[in-house]
């Protein structure tokens, strides 16, 4: 049976048939969940994560298991923006799948140096910035913690790519004023904000006892993050109900998508929950649909951000 | 479609088998037609603790041996070792219930195509998949030693029907409460000279597949060893099992372990570096 709902979204001036993304970092380039289910058949793949040169990333360990959820250590493990546009985009494109692009630099030149060599790639719907991955050598790194390196890594991008494709500046729930950051990048150009990154956490190991993970400490994701998801969600769409919002963090089900979507989300990625489930893309999108039309909603746009509808302004 | 994987598939099975057998617990699924896929040195990966466990990863196994007319038809036989949390919920799973699993995952032993003098070498439940590796190898004419350690006997595992595909037996435990006391490394160097081993197959624990390589290095022997890493996915899209592995240029990668493994050539993994990080850029 199916149900009359009009699934589709935008993240500035592109457009999704559906609101369920892969979340960077946990689909690699698609090839691997490819056997699982057609990648066209969700919203977009956003891609792992590129830096301008191949990179090996963190030592291993690079995970620990923890109640509802996991810490990873990869540190930004990747072929290279070359190879990574030599190969894998065009192969998602053969997919017609819509492809959402993560670039991570360690300094604000090298955001301008990848946008650059996206400007010329067609096909690709958008980019996401990531200015908040907690797997860097130096917490100083993180640019998405400060708010003058925030606002001038997608300054640098918006300047380089032009006006064209959307930016995603994908921030950290790991700051005191998140509202502020928001703001400061979409006043550099940013059309739409990724929430949330992973959170920064530690295990230690009681047989060694010494921290578990290679790289010392770890992003936390996982059902366990999702209620500062929602937070997150929730406080930047209060502040900003202007501005797309791609929400992540712990969505596992079409309930767990839902409660974003209603906190603000336009898009939701799903990211730990494919390790677990293969196919955890499909059946959420296939679970949305149904709550949706189960609360009378015709279209998902005219979800988003609907517990926020009876707050004064 | 995408090559990686391409059998895989993930499917809900019942659980048609479940006993003890020494410190394991010998599981065996009715899997159906999939058991058509799965080569020996694949894994399997399952889902632990119910549907509202809060462990929310799979845990991967070696699958021992697939059998395709079994009575109940297709069946894959698991040895799991119940240590962690995850590992002892599948152990406590009763005959018929259902659980949900992704396979088969990852890659092969190589079968020779000519009848060689294989080595097959097992550490603690590593020995799981070495027993149907040795079926197949026995029905390509090929002759089946065998080296099975661990640090106690109740750890050594090695059924009887298992013992019916191979050559010859040793056994050895660190204690020596069986077989003889120390190594499967002990005297690798002279059983192969005296057996003229072509291959040595090997599965166990890190420590043990990187003594193997060391030892065989200065030889003829090719050495293929099933790697354990501790992974999220099992299907290559976490980036956590990563291992060196050195490249034809010399150059090294740090590779999946799910899908460029298990079974890699031991002679390609960079022992020293596990647990490290590569210093020149790849």
């Amino acid at each position: 049976m199916s149900i009359p709902v009009d699934l589709s979204t935008t993240l500035g001036n592109a457009w999704f048939p559906s609101p369920i993304f892969t979340a960077s970092g946990c689909a690699s380039s698609g090839k691997e969940l490819a056997q699982f289910f057609p990648l066209k058949d969700i919203g977009a793949v956003v891609t792992k994560s590129v830096m301008s040169k191949p990179r090996h990333g963190r030592p291993t360990p690079r995970m620990a298991e923890t109640p509802s959820g996991m810490l990873n250590s990869i540190g930004l493990q990747g072929p290279g923006i070359d190879a990574f546009l030599a190969n894998d985009v065009p192969w998602l494109l053969e997919q017609k799948a819509r492809v959402i692009v993560s670039i991570a630099g360690e300094t604000i030149e090298e955001y301008s140096t990848l946008a650059r060599k996206l400007r010329s790639v067609s096909g690709i719907s958008a980019v996401e910035v990531n200015i908040s991955c907690p797997n860097v050598e130096n917490r100083g790194l993180v640019f998405a913690c400060d708010p003058d390196a925030s606002r001038r890594v997608i300054d640098g991008v918006r300047k380089t790519i032009g006006g064209e494709l959307p930016i995603i500046a994908k921030l950290s729930p790991d700051v005191t004023d998140l509202p502020a950051i928001a703001r400061g990048v979409v006043d550099a150009g940013a059309d739409a904000l990724a929430l949330i990154n992973t959170v920064l956490g530690m295990v230690i190991n009681l047989d060694t006892m010494k921290p578990h993970l290679g790289g010392k400490t770890g992003g936390l994701s996982g059902p366990a993050i999702r209620p500062v998801a929602v937070r997150a969600i929730y406080q930047v769409h209060a502040a900003l109900p202007q501005i797309p919002i791609l929400g992540m963090g712990g969505v596992s089900s079409g309930r767990d998508a839902l409660e974003l979507i209603l906190a603000g989300a336009s898009g939701i990625s799903v990211g730990t929950a494919s390790f677990g489930n293969p196919s955890a893309l499909i059946t959420i999108q296939n679970e949305l649909r149904e709550l949706l039309a189960a609360r009378g909603f015709a279209t998902m746009q005219q979800a988003v951000g609907y517990a926020h509808r009876d707050e004064s302004p | 479609m995408s090559t990686i994987n391409r059998h895989a598939v993930q499917q809900q099975v019942v659980i048609v088998g479940n006993k003890r057998v020494g410190a394991y617990h010998q599981i065996l699924l009715n899997v159906g037609d999939l058991v058509k896929f799965c080569k020996p040195g694949n894994f399997v990966a399952i889902a632990v603790g119910g549907d509202s466990s809060r462990m929310i990863l799979r845990r991967a196994f070696a699958i021992s041996r697939v059998s395709e007319n079994s009575q109940y038809g297709g069946t894959m036989e698991l040895i799991v070792a119940p240590h962690g949390s995850g590992s002892k919920w599948l152990c406590s799973q009763v005959e018929g219930t259902e659980i949900d699993i992704v396979a088969p995952l990852g890659t092969a032993f190589g079968i020779p195509t000519e009848p060689i003098n294989a080595l097959l070498i097992g550490g603690g439940y590593g020995s799981a998949p070495l027993f149907g590796l040795a079926d197949v190898l026995k029905s390509r004419g090929c002759k089946v030693d065998m080296l099975l350690g661990a640090s106690v006997g109740s750890k050594i595992y090695a059924p009887m029907e298992g013992k019916r595909s191979v050559n010859s037996l040793r056994i050895y435990t660190e204690d020596g409460s069986m077989g003889e006391t120390g190594r499967v490394t002990e005297s690798l160097l002279d059983i192969i000279s005296q057996r003229a081993i072509d291959v040595i197959y090997s599965c166990g624990p890190m420590a043990m597949l990187s003594a193997i390589t060391s030892l065989v290095a200065e030889t003829d022997v090719i050495h293929q060893c099933a790697v354990e890493e501790s992974m999220a996915c099992g299907i290559g899209i976490c980036m956590t099992c990563v291992l060196p592995v050195k490249n034809a240029d010399g150059s090294t990668s740090m590779l999946r372990s799910c899908i460029d493994g298990p079974v890699m050539d031991g002679s390609d993994v960079r022992w020293d570096l596990v647990g490290k990080v590569p210093e020149v850029a790849p």
